[in-house]
């Protein structure tokens, strides 16, 4: 799951801001995850307080299938 | 899972039996094989097969006395296939194609062959292919001299020449006018057993009797052999001659593979009598539903001299069926998909539950099947798939490994059926007895709740003694789940509130509910709704004119509970509906809702859906409320029994009354709730409200259900963003994006501010958990 960030973008990265913080959200750190498992992904967050922004694609697609698969570990 | 129950499930799929054919024929050829590839045209390929059985391929191929034919099922259909002409045109085009290759180990006990024809090459055959090494003795100056004789006719000198050749071919040496004589001459019995590790005598037509004084020999002049394995009275000899009756090609060939199979056992110290019962004819148990095909006569080869052209042979191979079991998986678009059998599914699933390390491959498939019995239905020895896979379900639960996102909604779902926002359960207002209760169902208080009003009004003025009512659900999601201690846990609950009521005598308009608590709670002795009506009567009243017939759909529920279908059936016809059958009741299928298998698998449901929706032009006409909304979703005009009586409030068409959807069966069932207990019982409540306005587009409101999202969640993730200040803005669209993490979900919203409250762009989710690492 590591992130291609153009893909996990809906309508451009740069029009997204944090609403509590009135700053865009940036490519950052986050941790994901799922059943006792945990693994580092880039994802957009605010740099500020650290909403992480996850996408309808992203939940949708990588996300789910990365889900699926610990689930039937 | 126990591997003993596991094994006795895998035995009772009977698809990879082989076919009568196959079992009747004394070499095995694998027929259905053969006349696949030649219907297809492919010679060669059809010859392929047939060598793996047919050591001397060119000769047989034109000579079979072919016993397949008398056990063939087209018999029953037109006539046997003409399993031997086809196999004539076969060889007759490709067996110049065969190749077979020997062990390449080579080893280094010798086996003399006395006597070549059938039996005897064969025998040579099989041998040389294992490594032996092999020498045939022969009286006369040529092979096969016995079928030269009987079969000029059908048998070119080249076929002879070419099946002996690839004996040849393998290292086996040849002796013509090589007569075999007791005593120990250069071609003295004795001479032989002293100088070969076995001696096969396959005379055929010959006679044994100067072999008399060495081993026993019959009255008839034949070697007395075992009939099993061949052994005759002598230690090394075995006899390879098939005896008796009109001279058979085949049976001499299966002779003489009888016997080489005991020399390779005798020769490797084995036992020559363990596990040999497949080579007797026992008869094939493999079911077939003939009465499927229709008759198709043989087809008559324009020169029946010359026999049956390529073509002619393709067409006549064309009207095997083949023989197949496969009833299940032909009615089961669940069984279907994963493009097997019950058998290999057994193993699959025995597979995935006992894996140690790596994918469980099978979760999904086990989850995806409805529970709905047609499997076992059809199964011509009872295998019920629906069986397996719960007990699958309960061991992953069990072992921890039952995926979460397969059920969870539903369980979800079930836990606000069984909650206080939408339970309940009363005594009839004004009466200390109860004798029946009303459970209507956690679907219908769902789908159509006016009918549980209607219904209840009825029955407490018809019933006498008292008649309660009980909103809860039946635990059918938790026994369909695996979740055994949670299904435990909600016939416990069931008992008690039942109690509370005073033990009445429970009345469920729920195929469902019928059939769990009448498995779990016996002691409630629940009755069908439909079984009370048909002998209380409706209420008097207007009836909706229907337009035309009604196909009847019942619920797989209720495949077996036929005093309930009888009752549908005399209450629709009591209602002037003219009923059209589906198949029966027996055959029906399941709406995706049974098993839980929509929610794991929408795929396969929706094929299920889809296909039962298409076997009638006719608005259905069904007695389960879920039943009812799947089908309106799907797009299928659809009406419940009730709304015959009991037309919605909102008026319109009843069968084309949408799904409510998953939101909207919450709110109805809480909205029951207080409107009942206002109305009929008097009690203090308050409708429920939510915490902001939200308005749901329909698009957006379908994207949700399809992704199990409710609007509630989706209010309580907005009102808690627009509290807290905590979301997205989106300076493109204008649009806020907000998120909460509910339970084991993280729901997401886009939304803008409307007038009045919120308006809902789209809604999406997942399980996994994000946190920005500083």
């Amino acid at each position: 799951m590591t992130a291609a960030p153009d893909a996990d973008k809906p309508s451009g990265l740069a029009d997204l801001v944090c609403g509590a913080c009135g700053v865009p959200l940036e490519m950052g750190k986050v941790e994901a995850s799922y059943l006792g498992q945990s693994f580092p992904v880039e994802l957009p967050r605010c740099p500020s307080c650290g909403f992480v922004y996850v996408s309808e694609d992203l939940a949708l697609g990588r996300m789910l299938r990365v889900e699926q698969a610990l689930e039937d570990k | 899972m126990d591997g003993q129950r596991v094994k006795q499930w895998e035995a009772r799929c009977i698809e990879e039996q082989p076919p009568a054919c196959v079992v009747g024929c004394p070499l095995r050829v694998d027929v259905r094989g053969v006349l696949a590839k030649a219907k297809a045209g492919d010679f060669a390929g059809a010859c392929a097969i047939y060598a793996r059985s047919v050591a001397l391929p060119a000769v047989l191929g034109r000579i079979c006395d072919h016993p397949c034919e008398s056990v063939c099922r087209r018999a029953e259909a037109g006539g046997a296939i003409r399993i031997g002409a086809v196999e004539r045109a076969c060889v007759e085009a490709a067996s110049d194609t065969i190749r077979r290759a020997p062990q390449r180990a080579r080893k280094t006990r010798r086996v003399a062959v006395v006597g070549a024809g059938l039996s005897g090459l064969t025998a040579a055959f099989d041998l040389a292919m294992k490594g032996f090494a092999i020498t045939v003795f022969e009286a006369q100056s040529r092979p096969l001299s016995r079928l030269t004789r009987d079969y000029a006719s059908a048998l070119p000198p080249a076929a002879i020449e070419a099946d002996v050749a690839a004996v040849a071919k393998l290292g086996v040496a040849f002796h013509y006018d090589a007569r075999i004589d007791a005593g120990v001459g250069p071609l003295g019995l004795e001479t032989l057993i002293g100088g070969y590790d076995a001696v096969l005598l396959a005379l055929g037509g010959g006679s044994a009797t100067p072999f008399a004084a060495a081993l026993s020999v019959t009255a008839e002049g034949h070697v007395e052999i075992d009939p099993t394995t061949c052994a005759a009275s002598r230690a090394k000899v075995f006899g390879g001659g098939a005896h008796g009756g009109p001279y058979s090609p085949i049976g001499a060939a299966a002779a003489g593979r009888r016997a080489g199979i005991s020399i390779d056992r005798f020769l490797q110290g084995a036992s020559l009598t363990a596990s040999r019962a497949d080579e007797t004819d026992a008869g094939s148990c493999l079911y077939v539903n003939v009465a499927a095909h229709a008759p198709v006569p043989p087809v008559a080869p324009a020169d029946a001299q010359a026999g049956c052209s390529g073509a002619e042979a393709s067409a006549e191979a064309a009207r095997c069926f083949p023989c197949r079991c496969m009833e299940c998986v032909k009615a089961c678009e669940y069984l279907k998909h994963y493009g097997a059998y019950p058998k290999r599914y057994v193993r699959d699933i025995y597979n995935n539950v006992s894996i140690v390390m790596g994918l469980r491959k099978a979760n999904r498939m086990i989850d995806s099947c409805t529970l709905c019995g047609l499997c076992d239905t059809l199964c011509p020895n009872d295998l019920a798939m629906g069986e397996v896979c719960l007990e699958a379900r309960r061991d992953m639960v069990d072992s921890g490994h039952m995926p979460a996102s397969h059920h969870d909604f539903a369980l979800r779902d079930m836990a606000h059926s069984r909650s206080q926002a939408a339970a309940f359960a009363r005594r009839q207002p004004g009466r200390a007895e109860c004798a029946v209760a009303f459970f209507p169902g956690c679907q219908l208080s769902a789908s159509s709740p006016w009918h549980v009003e209607r219904v209840y009004a009825h029955l407490a003025a018809k019933i006498p003694g008292g008649v309660g009512l009980m909103v809860d659900c039946c635990g059918a999601p938790a026994l369909w789940s695996g979740r055994s201690a949670l299904h435990d846990e909600v016939t416990a609950s069931l008992r008690e509130t039942w109690r509370s009521l005073g033990e009445p005598e429970i009345v469920t308009a729920c195929s469902t509910c019928l059939k769990t608590l009448g498995e779990f709670l016996p002691e409630m002795k629940a009755r069908s709704l439909w079984t009370v009506i048909n002998a209380i009567g409706w209420p008097d009243g207007a009836r909706p004119r229907l337009a035309g017939p009604l196909a009847i759909h019942d619920p797989c529920t209720g495949r077996r509970a036929i005093d309930a279908q009888r009752a549908v059936r005399r209450l629709a016809a009591g209602l002037g509906v003219e009923l059209r059958e589906l198949g029966g009741a027996e055959l029906t299928t399941c709406c995706g809702f049974g098993g839980l298998a929509s929610f794991a698998n929408p795929e396969v449901t929706d094929k299920i859906v889809d296909r039962r929706v298409e076997e009638s032009a006719d608005d259905y006409l069904t007695y389960c409320a879920m039943c009812r909304d799947n089908f309106a979703r799907h797009g299928k005009r659809s009406i419940h029994l009730l709304d015959l009586v009991f037309p919605s409030p909102g008026g319109g068409d009843p069968a084309a009354r949408p799904d409510p959807g998953f939101s909207f069966r919450r709110d109805n069932r809480a909205r029951l709730k207080t409107r009942m207990l206002r109305e009929v019982w008097g009690e203090d409540m308050t409708d429920p409200t939510r915490e902001i306005a939200l308005i749901v587009p329909d698009a957006v409101r379908a994207d949700m259900e399809r992704k199990l999202i409710l609007v509630e969640d989706v209010v309580r993730t907005i009102a808690e963003a627009e509290a807290s200040g905590r979301k997205l803005k989106d300076k493109a669209s204008g649009h806020s994006i907000a998120t909460l993490r509910i339970g084991e979900f993280t729901c997401w919203a886009e939304y803008e501010a409307a007038e009045q409250g919120f308006l809902l762009h789209r809604a999406w989710g997942h399980r996994m958990q994000v946190e920005a690492k500083s």
